[in-house]
């Protein structure tokens, strides 16, 4: 590749020396012109090592070499508050990671470099590399060598005179055999007396090769464009839950570089029921949950009819082009809570957040709409509670066999009516008035289903109606998937293509012996990594041996073989080839003919 | 979900044992070939020496009773002028260069007494009793390590590839499984050592340090994708374990070839019984080409189940990372055996390296870093 573009730019200097002699001026502007000339050249220099083989090497493995520490330190796009802590815990060096863009690796500038430059010596590599197979596509079979018998593989085989078969007959036999196999043959001189064909195939090859390379660029751009267009977001539903498509429906939203919430169709599912199926059998795992289920009920738009589906974990919804995905799960007490006035203030399932083994979660409830004063709790949801000696509770089984919420109490102001987002899971106590909690001489709030509890100081009651299942759902729109799938299919095609096609040439030459024999020689030569190339000559062998009715002349492809010994005995010519093959011609050194000495 | 069944489980682990065991005895008796068969070697090279000192060795008719002394170092020869062709012409010359010729040069030799594995890997006429005896015992560690794989599966009611143990334990049966059906067709007995003594590595870690019950899967793993993906991964990976065998041995072969080639003393006598550098270059190159196929094909059925798993086809997880940190080691060793200069040994500590990207991601990546894969059943 980099002789090719040597080659183009050498008229480029020469001018220099032309416009020199012309006028002074022009002399002038051809020295202010040189500098850049130099720059071209350097341009040009540096585009032809960008494309080398050897360059496309090295930024391969600097890839390699570069995701590495994407495993090493947590990353931002995957897990913000991670990185946060962890500078927090490692002030030494922590925030020197991250100047080098080391939580970010995959969108750093310097894995960015590698890779675009990566892309760019393919583009330079595979361009031009298309054009030349392109060519060679549409251009005939190379000239016949004038001495076969160097070539990697060869074997002669002689066609004995009564069977009536000349030269240029053998050749056009010899043609057709290897059109039959799918080489493109080209015949020349048949009317001469070494008449001879050049044949090639597995031009397949070369544009397997070509397909992959392009491919992984349509990969990348389909991974680039699903970035642009696509969007995510979270969704936490409760059984009975619905939701609806819209911005606002979301718990959480990451919108991609170029969304516009017009792209939002609004469909909606409910969740009708979550089950779970736990491990009963095996001792190590026992209690595990085995299999995840959610009942949903979705509408394509809002009018549309209703349809049942599963969700499964590794089996999504897909609804108005986005998939929908079961990726979490917990249980969410029902209570009732009532306000000092004697009113309820808040009535439904609170989500309860997975902290330990057997579905142990954390239950934080605010209650602005409590008067005269705002209500707040904070514990914890047992599906199945059972206290240590030490008083410590737990959960024992992650089914409600003995469900339990124990709750401290506190009011006061929430600070929700300020107007800044607050988490949902934690619950500022700094500002607020305990009311119940273990310290206290009300002591905690213990409660099992259809129990109620009467807060003190006239401050309300909490009732603990029944526990829902909740799911949290994943909703992805990617526009880019499809692509990026299509073309990495393409690539393995021309993967396996590439490695696996053959590109051979075979040349033939025949001619006549005095005595009427005709005598036929061929060889074979591989582009590229073919350890075939014996087995393809044998075959050859095989074909025109067959063709021409001969007794198959077994040898081994690579050793000069002078047919069969009955054939041989007479002339004393053949076993001159036999003692030193590969440094005679084959025809020449038994047929002798003034013919074949004007071919070389 | 098909239940669970502890009696299998256990008949399982026994039949691991079992196959530990019989691969070890395999072990020793591979062991004793090479050491008995490099003895051989040499004596038979001390007499070609004795018998050949007047003719140049080059010229000593190979496979004619003469035998390996002479043989080798035809296939050295050529293996050194290959060599320097491709190191001169690069790429263009390496696709002219007569890719039979190694074959062509030992076939001849094929006959020939001592002549262990020639350069296209064949098997040649002479028997090697403990080598037999090795594969034999291997044959039965295999059948019996396959019962134990199935007795697992048996048990818990699905593929054997759910966690640590099972993939160890079915990992190396598959790895002693391609080198089986590889010496159907090769003589690679040399790497027996090398293969068998991995497989019985994984054994032990598995039943000592990844022992883990029969039990369901976590819901995560539940998918067909898991029967496709993980089994390309493990068959790919037998592919590398035995390609790191092999370039492993070129690497010392090579070293050994230079020393001999300068007229130095050949301190490794062992070697005598492994082809030259270039062939198992040769044949690691065509593995490794398969293997990559096979990668590629675990990556992306990988992202296909991570979009159907959580919803995204990549995100860039530890493992995912080591993933496609081996996809392109290995790619970049392909390029590098069309890439003048990193031919041959070069390539060769490409290949080492990717594996050892294989074994890093399988231990280290598994057990200690945390991501989405995290539930290999620890
Ligand atoms: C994203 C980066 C690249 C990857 C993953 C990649 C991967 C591969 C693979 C796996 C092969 C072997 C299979 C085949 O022959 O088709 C290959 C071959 C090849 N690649 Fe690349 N490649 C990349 C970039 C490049 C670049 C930048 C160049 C040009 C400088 C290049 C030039 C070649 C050539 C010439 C071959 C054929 C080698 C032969 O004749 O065996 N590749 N590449």
């Amino acid at each position: 590749m980099s002789e090719r573009v040597n080659d183009k730019k050498k008229p480029a200097p020469q001018k220099t020396p032309d416009n020199a002699t012309a006028t002074p001026v022009a002399n002038a502007k051809a020295e202010a012109a040189l500098p850049a000339l130099g720059i071209k050249g350097m341009l040009r220099w540096a585009w032809t090592q960008l494309t080398s083989m050897r360059t496309a090497l090295f930024l391969l493995l600097l890839l390699a070499v570069a995701a590495v520490p994407g495993s090493l330190f947590p990353q931002r796009p995957a897990n913000p508050s991670i990185v946060t802590q962890y500078i927090k815990d490692h002030p030494e060096y922590g925030k020197i990671l991250d100047s080098l863009q080391l939580y970010d690796v995959y969108s750093s500038a310097w894995f960015s470099a590698i890779y675009i430059l990566l892309f760019i010596s393919l583009i330079g590599c595979v361009v031009p590399r298309a054009i030349a197979h392109y060519k060679a596509m549409r251009s005939q079979p190379p000239r016949t060598p004038a001495r076969l018998s160097r070539l990697p593989e060869y074997g002669t085989l002689v066609i004995p005179a009564d069977a009536g078969i000349p030269a240029s007959r053998a050749i056009t036999d010899a043609a057709a055999k290897l059109k039959k196999r799918g080489y493109r043959v080209d015949v020349r001189g048949d009317d001469g007396a070494r008449p001879s064909l050049g044949a090639e195939r597995g031009f397949l090859k070369e544009v397997g090769n070509l397909v992959f390379h392009t491919s992984l660029i349509g990969v990348l751009v389909s991974v680039a464009a699903g970035g642009l267009f696509g969007y995510s977001g979270q969704r936490i539903l409760v059984e009975g839950d619905t939701f609806v498509n819209t911005l606002v429906g979301y718990d959480q939203f990451t919108p991609g570089t170029n969304f516009q919430s017009s792209q939002l169709q609004p469909y909606s599912i409910q969740l009708d029921k979550f089950q779970i199926t736990f491990d009963r059998e095996s001792k190590g795992k026992f209690g595990q949950p085995i299999d995840f289920k959610a009942d949903v009920t979705t509408r394509e738009t809002p009018d549309a009819a209703p349809e049942k589906q599963v969700l499964k974990v590794n089996d999504p919804v897909s609804l108005g082009g986005t998939s929908i995905y079961l990726t979490g799960n917990g249980y969410a007490p029902v209570v009732t809570i009532r306000d000092g006035a004697g009113n309820v203030a808040m009535q439904g399932p609170v989500v309860a957040k997975l902290q330990g083994d057997n579905y142990y979660s954390s239950v934080v409830i605010k209650v602005p709409d409590a008067r005269p004063d705002q209500l707040g709790f904070a514990g914890f949801f047992l599906p199945t509670a059972f206290v240590t000696e030490e008083g410590v509770s737990f959960s024992g089984d992650p089914e409600l066999i003995n469900p339990q919420l124990t709750l401290n109490s506190y009011f006061g102001d929430l600070g929700l009516d300020a107007g800044s987002p607050q988490n949902v899971f934690e619950l500022d106590v700094k500002k607020l008035t305990p009311l119940n909690a273990r310290n206290l001489d009300a002591g905690g709030i213990t409660l099992a289903p259809g129990s109620t509890y009467t807060l003190p100081n006239g401050k309300g009651s909490i009732s603990f109606d029944g526990v829902k299942r909740y799911i949290g759902v994943d909703i992805h729109h990617n526009p880019g998937q499809l692509y990026a799938l299509i073309f990495a299919l393409l690539a393995v095609a021309g993967l396996v293509t590439s490695l696996y096609v053959n590109r051979r040439r075979v040349w033939v030459r025949t001619g006549t012996h005095p005595d009427g024999r005709t005598m036929v020689e061929y060889g074979l030569l591989a582009r590229g990594e073919d350890h075939r190339l014996a087995a393809e000559a044998e075959t050859i062998r095989g074909l025109l041996t067959d063709e021409w009715g001969l007794d198959s002349q077994k040898a081994p492809s690579g050793t000069v073989d002078n047919g069969p010994a009955d054939t041989v005995h007479a002339g004393s010519a053949p076993n001159e080839a036999s003692t030193e093959p590969r440094n005679e011609d084959f025809i020449q050194s038994t047929a002798g003919s003034a013919e074949s000495k004007k071919d070389q | 979900m098909f239940p669970i069944n502890e009696t299998m489980g256990q008949y399982s682990e026994l039949f691991m044992l079992l196959a530990a065991g019989t691969y070890t005895v395999a072990f020793i008796a591979f062991a004793w070939d090479l050491a008995k068969s490099s003895k051989a070697l040499r004596a038979i090279d001390l007499k070609a020496a004795a018998a050949a000192s007047a003719t140049a060795t080059a010229k000593v008719p190979v496979g004619a009773g003469v035998g390996a002394g002479g043989s080798v170092e035809r296939a050295d020869a050529d293996a050194d002028v290959d060599r320097a062709a491709s190191d001169v012409s690069g790429p263009a010359g390496r696709a002219e260069r007569p890719s039979s010729a190694t074959g062509r040069a030992s076939k001849g030799a094929g006959s020939g007494a001592g002549q262990t594995a020639d350069g296209d890997m064949r098997y040649a006429a002479e028997r090697r009793v403990p080598a037999r005896v090795a594969v034999a015992l291997t044959v039965l560690g295999a059948v019996i390590h396959a019962a134990g794989v199935v007795t697992r599966a048996l048990g818990a009611g699905r593929v054997p590839w759910g966690n640590m143990y099972e993939f160890l334990t079915t990992g190396a049966f598959v790895a002693v499984a391609v080198f089986l059906l590889v010496l159907i067709r090769r003589d690679l007995r040399f790497l027996g050592t090398f293969v068998i003594g991995l497989a019985i590595i994984m054994l032990v870690a598995a039943s000592v340090a990844y022992w883990t019950p029969v039990g369901h899967l976590v819901p995560a793993l539940q998918s067909y994708w898991l029967i496709i993906h993980v089994s390309i991964a493990v068959m790919s990976s037998a592919l590398f374990t035995l390609t790191f065998a092999m370039s492993a041995l070129q690497l010392v072969q090579a070293h050994r070839q230079k020393a001999i080639a300068a007229g130095g003393q050949d301190k490794l006598g062992f070697m005598r019984l492994v082809p030259s550098a270039l062939s198992l270059e040769n044949l690691s190159y065509r593995i490794n080409a398969i293997a990559f196929v096979g990668w590629t094909f675990t990556l992306m059925f990988g992202a296909i189940w991570a979009e159907k798993a959580w919803g995204r086809f990549w995100g860039w997880d530890t493992k995912e990372v080591w993933t496609f940190v081996i996809w392109v080691v290995y790619a970049g060793y392909l390029h590098a055996r069309a890439t003048r200069g990193w031919t041959g040994t070069r390539a060769a500590w490409l290949s080492i390296v990717g594996y050892l990207c294989v074994i890093f991601n399988f231990t280290i990546v598994n057990q200690f870093f945390n991501g989405l894969h995290s539930y290999s059943g620890l």
